[in-house]
């Protein structure tokens, strides 16, 4: 298994996605310059956190326009599993390939604590390896996290089953619409999430819950690939 | 022909503002119980080249439209004025 982890000018969750990748399974991970066009040659994208292009204009707008964006769509639509972290949701969502938009957060602060997260949606190559109604700890660092989406979209979102994260109910730190803390497209392979799942694949990071979004890529690659 | 587009962008009026909301309440607390609401947008100066007015209205459109607005959670009025190039 091949990731990419895309690399813009701001971007700082790169080198974490990456040793994430690294250390929870026998797939390999790189860096990818924004610039690149073709990403044929990877099985798995990552647009990690950070704030890309100083989040000038709005959070991901800028880097929504680099070069590589065209390709991410285009492996998007071949149903390769594309990553969206943090600013990479952001940056998904800014693109079109994830619906609604990420606001400033309701309490006007940044907010970087350990979150708890319900896993609503064990049916993706993300969270097979989680059990349905989980509750995980991930931590989330953001000022604008705060999803929002209209109430049509919520509703198709639910119909769908796209919702894949929520925070638990009375701990959402940032005001998202339905507690709203990650979610899949239609065709469930490309995902965005607030938290941060890289920052937590190991005990002495004071959560390892994050490992098994991981192990469920892999997992997913070696059911269509084999061992390779 | 050079013109200049003042372009305010603010969040919709069904999405909550939280920076708006912040500002109203420190303005009762300045005594200026008579605000109502107050609403935090971004203002844009663009002046760029265009054939005629209608073809510079369909740019800042099509600018605000792609890029300078994300539609999902904003609106934006804009001002478009010819200045001497």
């Amino acid at each position: 298994m091949k990731t990419a982890v895309i690399q813009f000018p701001g971007s700082n969750c790169d080198m974490d996605a990456v040793k994430a990748v690294q250390s929870t399974t026998a797939g390999t991970a790189e860096l990818v310059w924004h610039t690149t066009k073709d990403l044929s040659a990877y099985d798995v994208i990552v647009v990690p956190g950070g704030f890309s292009y100083g989040d000038y204009l709005r959070a991901g707008a800028i880097a929504r326009f680099s070069p590589v964006m065209d390709a991410v769509a285009t492996e998007a639509l071949r149903g390769k599993l594309v990553m969206g972290i943090c600013n990479g949701f952001q940056v998904l969502t800014e693109a079109g390939l994830l619906p609604g938009a990420l606001r400033q957060n309701e309490s006007l602060q940044f907010r970087c604590e350990m979150a708890q997260l319900v896993v609503e949606n064990t049916d993706t190559p993300y969270t097979r390896s989680y059990h349905e109604g989980e509750v995980i700890r991930i931590p989330i660092a953001h000022g604008e996290g705060n999803y929002y989406a209209d109430d049509a979209t919520v509703q198709e979102l639910e119909k769908n089953e796209q919702i894949v994260f929520r925070y638990r109910k009375e701990h959402n730190p940032n005001g998202s619409v339905g507690d709203i803390a990650g979610i899949v497209n239609k065709n469930k392979n490309v995902l965005g999430m607030m938290p941060h799942p890289e920052r937590a694949v190991h005990e002495l990071l004071g959560s390892a819950d994050g490992v098994r979004l991981f192990t469920s890529i892999f997992t997913t690659w070696r059911d269509a690939h084999g061992t390779r | 022909m050079t013109w200049q587009a003042l372009i305010y962008v603010t969040l919709k009026g069904s999405v909550l503002d939280p920076q708006g909301t912040a500002v109203t309440k420190a303005l009762h607390a300045m005594q200026y119980t008579n605000v109502h609401d107050v609403r935090v947008g971004k203002y844009l100066e663009v002046v760029f080249d265009a054939d005629n007015e209608q073809a510079a209205n369909e740019q800042v459109q099509a600018m605000c439209a792609k890029f300078l607005t994300n539609p999902v959670i904003e609106t934006y009025t804009y001002r478009l004025a010819e200045v001497a190039s």
